[in-house]
């Protein structure tokens, strides 16, 4: 990583205003994201039958009908986990972004993501059942995590820079390892399992799933919220943060802890879906200034709509569905583009 | 109180310092003064804590109000924001800036001379002003040691001024025990009570300015000659002591 970017964005003026509308507007985005999400696929259903459906079954009823068994048994909990994905990946890149202060970073520079990857793809190597794959996923996640804070441990301490290269280097040694699966599978069986779940998909989500995944997912989002306004203090560097009595180190492991809980729980659900922890906090950013106070729940809400909007796109689109991280990083590597681009020009223009 | 005893800080082999006491009297304001890596900075890095010691104690308030030479923060906060954050941090984690806080912070900001630049971005500001305002964060802290690495040394005179006018009336004030590092002698002799000297690893001398800012010992610090006249301030006015530097005689001709 070159000098501290800076992820200063300019607003043409000199103040923040309006930034809890935006949190509104996004929440409305969410929502309507959600709803439509529901409402499309193959069979489209009226949004009122979809509002009868959830009602009754708020009720205490079953689904009874094909399109009540549709939205609450495959849509609600695949929207609900979209939600769900997006806002954890997209806070965790926002946190990390304002720890690192670099607006390059994402969940997926601690290596926790490729631990993860590793996780899922042996277990279906193994052919174990998903309820390993997922305990699987999210124990090789945490244990790269652990991996980066004993490489990058010198001394009785680790400095940012550190971390990020022993984050790079774990990331390439998981990757070998899931080359390695991919080599030793079965080329008729196992291997376009791998893949395919590789890729990140929704499609094989059911309320049990979801269940599992939001726990680590929740748990690490309330742990952000609560602590946005440390990162802010965080944001502003070692030296600074030390000086107003902030035990930096430990404190910036809590918020690593919180990423990889996020991470490790999308990852052993839904595969690898990338990108989303980048672009999305930096669109966030744009719009409602680099506060961590109102940036973290704007990017939770903006990158749950993104990820709901994605995945029906991803199922609505061709007639077989699109692997949602060829989608993700279609969309978000050209958008990535255009805001770094803008960000250097208004930056140059100074 | 601030201060370091028998301290000594090594980099591999080499010590940067060595058997340094030094504890400034409360309320007293001090420049430290040294040539390029002679460890002004390695010091005013282990006054804060930051660099632990090799040898010898340090003492310190749990609190600290620390102003880098030029702050991290490239980030786009408020300049309110940046002077807030100094107070919120040691309240606990999940420590939000309160209406005190920023009432707080809008204070530190007059007190520097900024009040009107309180919505500013930080990030927008010349880089005088972010001086300031980092001044103002270490205010807002309330601690009762500033420690401030080479605060003035990016700055054009006219914004030397500004802050070191802000230093001197904190002196004046006596609330605040001062130590700032600097390459201009000039400063020390503008508002510093007393000089910590850094001549060598364990060569160094700590006493009030009048007494050890002479030009032999500017002279020998610095490694060439140094003179120091009295001239009047204004046709008439208060005598000023300047500091010059003789330069030409590092290179022989």
């Amino acid at each position: 990583m070159s000098a501290p970017a800076s992820i200063a964005v300019d607003k043409g003026g000199r103040r923040y205003d309006g930034e809890l509308l935006w949190l509104v507007v996004f929440a409305v985005l969410l929502g309507a994201a959600m709803l439509g999400g529901i409402c499309l696929g193959r069979l489209s259903i009226a949004p009122s039958q979809v509002f009868d459906s959830i009602t009754r079954w708020a009720g205490g009823a079953s689904a009874e009908t094909l399109e009540e068994r549709i939205v609450l048994l495959v849509r609600a909990p695949r929207v609900l986990m979209g939600a769900l994905a997006g806002m954890g990946l997209a806070m965790a890149g926002a946190a990390l972004q304002g720890l690192f202060r670099n607006p390059l970073v994402s969940p997926d520079i601690l290596g926790i993501t490729a631990g993860a990857a590793f996780g899922g793809a042996l277990a279906i190597l193994l052919g174990e059942s998903s309820m390993v794959l997922i305990g699987s996923a999210f124990a090789f996640g945490v244990l790269a995590l652990l991996l980066v804070g004993f490489i990058s441990r010198v001394d009785g301490r680790s400095d940012t820079m550190t971390v990020v290269l022993a984050g790079v280097v774990v990331a390439a040694m998981f990757t070998a390892l899931v080359s390695f699966v991919q080599f030793v599978a079965d080329p008729d069986s196992t291997l376009p399992a791998i893949v395919a779940w590789l890729m990140g998909s929704f499609a094989s989500i059911t309320w049990f799933r979801v269940g599992i995944a939001t726990l680590p997912i929740v748990i690490g989002a309330l742990g952000l919220m609560l602590l946005r306004f440390r990162i802010n203090l965080l944001s502003l560097g070692e030296d600074e943060a030390r000086s107003f009595g902030i035990r930096v180190e430990r404190e910036r492991w809590i918020l690593f802890l919180l990423v990889a809980l996020i991470s490790g729980g999308v990852v052993s659900v839904s595969g690898i879906v990338g990108w989303v922890g980048l672009v999305i906090p930096h669109a966030a950013r744009l719009l409602v200034g680099p506060d961590h106070r109102i940036l973290v729940p704007a990017s939770g809400l903006l990158g749950g709509a993104y990820m709901v909007a994605i995945d029906t796109v991803a199922r609505n689109a061709t007639a077989a569905e699109i692997p949602l991280g060829v989608l993700t990083a279609a969309i978000g590597a050209p958008i990535f583009a255009i805001l770094l681009r803008r960000m250097y020009y208004t930056e140059s223009r100074r | 109180m601030i201060g370091l005893r028998a301290a000594g800080v090594r980099f591999g082999e080499r010590w940067i310092f060595r058997r340094l006491d030094f504890a400034p009297d409360a309320g007293r304001c001090v420049a430290v003064l040294g040539p390029n890596g002679r460890g002004k900075t390695t010091l005013i890095r282990s006054l804060l804590g930051f660099l632990a010691l090799n040898e010898g104690d340090r003492s310190a308030p749990p609190v600290v109000g620390y102003v880098p030479q030029a702050s991290a923060a490239t980030v786009s906060y408020r300049a309110r924001d940046v002077v807030t954050m100094g107070r919120v941090a040691r309240r606990g984690l999940f420590a939000t800036p309160s209406r005190d806080d920023r009432d707080a912070a809008d204070r530190a900001l007059t007190r520097v001379g900024l009040s009107a630049l309180a919505r500013q971005r930080f990030d927008l500001l010349s880089g005088g002003e972010r001086q300031l305002v980092l001044l103002a964060r270490a205010l807002a802290t309330d601690a009762g040691v500033l420690i401030l690495d080479e605060p003035a040394s990016a700055l054009d005179l006219r914004n030397q001024d500004r802050f070191l006018g802000v230093v001197d009336r904190l002196k004046a004030e006596g609330r605040h025990t001062i130590v700032f590092s600097t390459h201009l002698p000039q400063h020390a002799s503008a508002v510093a009570d007393d000089a910590l000297m850094l001549y060598g690893a364990e060569d160094h001398i700590f006493g009030p300015v009048g007494k050890v800012l002479n030009e032999d010992n500017l002279g020998r610090l610095y490694g060439i000659p140094v003179r120091i006249v009295e001239v009047e301030a204004a046709a008439g006015g208060r005598m000023v002591s300047g500091v010059i530097p003789v330069f030409g005689a590092s290179v022989p001709a």
